[in-house]
Formats: structure tokens, C-alpha cells, sequence
């Protein structure tokens, strides 16, 4: 290293990162705060309103709506998702299991079809009598409704369903990776104090993974608060009946871009990073809290 | 004897969840395969005279005929492989290079940047939907490959996890040995930086291809010509015309997720620790 001359290798190497993220992130995150305190009607034309946008935000019942379904949908998700993908890891972390590299592979592959061609996949199977999923339950659970409606009255059932297919696998997979993470000598003494599988579950092993398990929640919560192509394409582009399937960044796309109100997009853009921003901070908050226990 | 309750239990689960997940492939397979009248009277495959009592011959490749002929997917997808490999080859280059920087260079400035690239990793997309589409007016990029492609070049956690991966598997001895050797610095990065670090290149080329390849709303918003729209948006705006013709858009959605399958299989050991090493490991 020759400290006396100023080094031109490592700014050659950020220079791309740099320009880019300058001109992509830093700037339109500057423009975001102005842009909430303006009305547009396309990209072109623009006029101040203050915090008005934040004032009509506060009581449109639209907003209201989409956020209510957003965390219905997450919640449900969660619930769902995350134990049946703990479930799946402990199952295949099994000693001795034959074919775990299939299963896991089998688990897995849900999550390489991406969200729109996921939504267009599964239309057909929510179709009220024609459809996979109604005419099963009907076969087997003959009081089953086939005329259940889960592209419209029930629509977030459905959502929270086909993102049980998709992200139950891509869990599993860091829910693996921690389980065979966890040290066996740890388990195996566990076992010679007399501890039953509960137990050990319970205080050896949930211990060693809930850093990974609070990473996968994190991620989780903060996929599903943005949840848009999987509900706007199921329900043929747009919010369904009664805005049964209406996410916030849905009416944040609608509003932007439909609508052509950009500045209204970002105070709804501001709220929804803001909560995600808190929800962070707060789990990491939990997360130093269980550490230093 | 309880031991082997158990065990059939154990694989009676895996087996019943395995099934539970591949069923919606199959039936994506058995819908493409049929025309429009026997998709709606059979579930999987139509019944008929055959073998197990099923109509093979009744299966068609109509629906993948109509799409790469009259409904113009050849199009769509072409998009789609061009968007997405160059996308994802910029993406890997720009990141490897500035978390290169970050790791292996000493220079003043290093930690404000360092800064600035874990604050940016808490800044949620939706955040920038509409200034960035603004800028790209002012910009006039809209429509464009450019406008579409740009702006996702940098990705603040690609550079954050380059950094990682070169700080635990590029030894400075190493450097500082070609160096005396009198190598450039852009030859020792190709040439011996990048090949250290190969795993975590297939993983994250694997996890930008995705990224824009399952990409909607994007595309979406930013490109209004059909010529120019990937598969994603293609398909979609077929759904629509097409909603009730499902065997057709089952069909699409099979040439939409094969080229991903394909791909996974090729990267698929670095994928899934590249997925992983930044959790577990943290």
C-alpha cells in the first residue's frame, strides 16, 4: 500500500454502484418527501397541497380497506406459513431419512415460479365448480360447498393458501440450514438427562434457531405487507368485488398510476415504508432483548 | 416396533406434503396438454377408451401451437431472456466490483460508504415506485429497455453481500502477492477475484435473473408497447383476453417457469447456500 497517493483503484471499482444508486435511489427517495406534498395528474403536472395528502389518507376508506386485507393476509400468512415450514425442516432434518435431497428439492420448487405466473397457475384452481381445489374438497368432504367463492367473498383465504404453496419450501430451507446448525452434542445430552423430544424441541433446540427464526419472520412480514401481482392478477386485474382482494400497494399502483396521482402513490408509500421501518427496528429490538437474556 | 410407526409416519407425512405441492404442477401440465372443452370436464386428464381408462389421445399441443403462432409468445419470451440476462449479468458486475472496494480496499471514505449501503438496505421498494417513474419521464426513458433496466443495476444488499464473501474467501496475501507480480488491478479482479468468489456469483446471478424475470409491476408501469413486454406482463394481458381459455394460459405459464426451473438445476448448490449464509451465519 503507498498511502501518500490518493488511490484511484477502489472509486474506479464503486463508481458504477455509485452512479447508479445516486441517481436511482438517492434522488427519488429525495423526490418521495416532496412528492407527498404534491398532487399530479400524470408525471408531468404537479401542484402543492401540503400535508393534505396525509389528512385524506387518514380517513379514506379505501385506504382503510386495503390496509385491513393487507394485515389480514399477512397474519394469516404467517400463522400459516411458518409452522408448517418449521414442521417440514424438523421432518426431513430426521437422522438417517432417505431421499432428503428430493424432498427438499420438491418442497423448494414452488418458490422458482414466480408470483404473476402463480397467480395465473392457480386462477383455474380457485374457479367456484370447475376448479381443483373446490371440486376436491366436494370429493372429499361431500358437504363442502362447490360453489365456495374464493375470487371474491373469500379471497384472502385463497392469497393466504397459494402463498402457503409458495413460501411454506423457500422457509423450510432456513429452518434446515439452522436445525443442522443446531450441535449434536448439545441434543445428545439433552437426551441422557431425560428430556423427551418436547423438551429438547423446546429448550435445546428453539434457543439455537430463533435468530434464524426471527430472520425468517422479518422477511416474511415485510413480503407480505407488499403484497400486489398475486391478488391484481388472480382477480383479472383488479381489486375484486367489493375490494375484497385490495392490498395497500395495490391502491398504491392504482392511485399512481391508474389514477395518474403520483403524490398521493408516495404519501401512501411513505406510510407503508414507515411501518415497515418500524416493524424492523422492533423485531431487532426483540431479537437484541432475547439475546442478552 | 414403535420405532417403525414412527418411521412410517414420518415418511407418510413428508410423502402426503410432497404430493400436496407437486398436484398444482401436474395440474398445470394436464390443463396445457387439453382443449378448451375437456379442461372443463376432467380435473387432471381426460377420460376416455385408453390406458387406465384415460383418453390419451384426446391431448393435444394446440394450446403451445396457438401460442407461439397466433398469440405471439416467441415475442415475449425473447424479452424476457433478453431482460433478464443482461439485467442480472450488469447486476452481478456492478455488485461484485463495489463490494470488492468495500472488502479488499483500504481508502478514505470506505466506511461512509459502507454507511450508506446498510442504511440503504432498510429502504422499501414501494417507496420509490412513483418518484422513480417521475424521474424516468423527466428522463424520457419510459418505454425503454434502459429505463427498465438502470435503475435496478445497484441493489444495495448485492454489494453488501460481495462484501461478506470476499472478506471470508479472498486471502490478501493472495492480492498482495500478484500485485508485486505487477498485475492491473482490473486483471486481478477477473482473473483472481472473482473465480474465489464463484459461488456466491452463481447464487446472486441466479437471484437477479429471478428477480426480473418474475418481475410485474415494473415492466408493467414502465413499458407501454406490446413489443416490448416480457412474459410476464404478455401473459397476463392474455389472461385477460383469453380468461376463460385456461389450457392456453396453463401452456404459457409452463414456457413462462421452465427457463427458471432449468436454470436452478444448472446453479443450484450455490443457490441455495448463497440463500442461506447471510442467516445462518449472521
Amino acid at each position: 500500500m503507498r498511502p501518500q497517493r490518493f488511490n484511484f483503484a477502489p472509486w474506479l471499482f464503486l463508481a458504477p454502484f455509485l452512479g447508479v444508486f445516486a441517481v436511482f435511489t438517492i434522488w427519488p427517495l429525495l423526490r418521495s418527501f416532496v412528492l407527498a406534498l404534491q398532487q399530479t395528474y400524470g408525471p408531468g403536472t404537479t401542484a402543492w397541497v401540503g400535508l393534505r395528502n396525509f389528512r385524506f389518507l387518514a380517513t379514506d376508506p379505501l385506504f382503510w380497506t386495503a390496509a385491513f386485507n393487507t394485515l389480514q393476509y399477512t397474519l394469516g400468512s404467517l400463522l400459516i406459513q411458518l409452522p408448517v415450514a418449521l414442521g417440514l425442516a424438523l421432518l426431513l432434518n430426521r437422522r438417517g431419512l432417505r431421499g432428503r435431497g428430493v424432498l427438499r428439492l420438491t418442497f423448494f420448487a414452488p418458490s422458482l415460479v414466480g408470483l404473476p405466473f402463480v397467480a395465473m397457475l392457480f386462477a383455474p384452481i380457485f374457479e367456484k365448480r370447475t376448479g381443483l381445489l373446490n371440486a376436491s374438497l366436494h370429493w372429499f368432504f361431500p358437504l363442502w360447498d362447490p360453489e365456495f367463492a374464493w375470487m371474491s367473498e373469500y379471497v384472502m383465504s385463497a392469497l393466504i393458501l397459494a402463498a402457503l404453496w409458495i413460501y411454506a419450501g423457500f422457509n423450510m430451507v432456513y429452518f434446515l440450514a439452522a436445525l443442522q446448525n443446531v450441535p449434536g452434542e448439545l441434543l445428545e445430552a439433552a437426551a441422557m438427562d431425560g428430556a423427551g423430544p418436547w423438551q429438547r424441541f423446546r429448550h435445546v433446540i428453539l434457543p439455537e434457531i430463533a435468530p434464524v427464526a426471527g430472520f425468517v419472520t422479518l422477511l416474511s412480514t415485510i413480503g407480505s405487507f407488499q403484497m400486489f401481482e398475486l391478488s391484481y392478477i388472480l382477480l383479472n386485474n383488479g381489486p375484486g368485488p367489493e375490494n375484497r382482494g385490495l392490498t395497500v400497494m395495490m391502491y398504491l399502483y392504482q392511485t399512481g398510476f391508474l389514477t395518474g396521482d403520483l403524490g398521493y402513490a408516495s404519501a401512501i408509500g411513505w406510510v407503508l415504508a414507515l411501518t415497515l421501518m418500524g416493524i424492523a427496528l422492533f423485531q431487532r429490538r426483540l431479537a437484541r432483548r432475547y439475546e442478552n437474556r | 416396533m414403535l420405532r417403525r410407526l414412527a418411521n412410517v409416519l414420518l415418511y407418510g407425512l413428508l410423502i402426503f406434503f410432497a404430493v400436496l405441492t407437486l398436484v398444482p404442477f401436474a395440474y398445470m401440465v394436464c390443463g396445457a396438454l387439453k382443449s378448451k372443452y375437456d379442461f372443463a370436464a376432467s380435473l387432471f386428464l381426460p377420460a376416455g377408451g385408453g390406458w387406465l381408462g384415460v383418453g390419451w389421445d384426446r391431448l393435444t399441443l394446440a394450446n403451445f401451437a396457438r401460442l407461439f403462432t397466433e398469440l405471439g409468445l416467441p415475442r415475449a419470451l425473447h424479452n424476457s431472456i433478453l431482460l433478464a440476462s443482461v439485467s442480472s449479468i450488469l447486476t452481478v458486475l456492478c455488485c461484485a466490483m463495489g463490494g470488492y472496494a468495500l472488502a479488499k480496499h483500504r481508502f478514505r471514505g470506505r466506511d461512509t460508504v459502507m454507511g450508506v449501503v446498510l442504511s440503504a438496505l432498510i429502504i422499501p421498494g414501494p417507496l420509490l415506485l412513483a418518484p422513480s417513474f417521475q424521474l424516468l419521464y423527466n428522463l424520457d426513458l419510459l418505454d425503454t429497455y434502459t429505463g427498465l433496466i438502470l435503475p435496478g443495476l445497484a441493489p444495495a444488499f448485492g454489494v453488501f453481500l460481495f462484501r461478506q464473501a470476499m472478506l471470508n474467501s479472498v486471502p490478501d496475501e493472495l492480492l498482495e502477492a500478484a500485485r508485486m507480480d505487477g498485475a492491473g488491478e482490473i486483471r486481478i479482479f477477473f482473473e483472481l477475484v472473482l473465480p474465489l468468489v464463484r459461488p456466491m456469483l452463481g447464487a446472486f446471478l441466479m437471484i437477479s435473473f429471478m428477480g426480473t424475470w418474475n418481475n410485474f409491476i415494473s415492466p408493467q408501469i414502465i413499458l407501454q408497447s406490446p413489443e416490448l413486454h416480457p412474459l410476464s406482463v404478455a401473459l397476463n394481458n392474455l389472461k385477460g383476453l383469453y380468461g376463460t381459455d385456461y389450457g392456453v394460459i396453463m401452456a404459457g405459464t409452463i414456457v413462462s417457469i421452465a427457463p427458471v426451473m432449468c436454470l436452478f438445476l444448472l446453479l443450484q448448490k450455490e443457490f441455495i447456500s448463497g440463500l442461506t449464509s447471510g442467516a445462518v451465519k449472521g
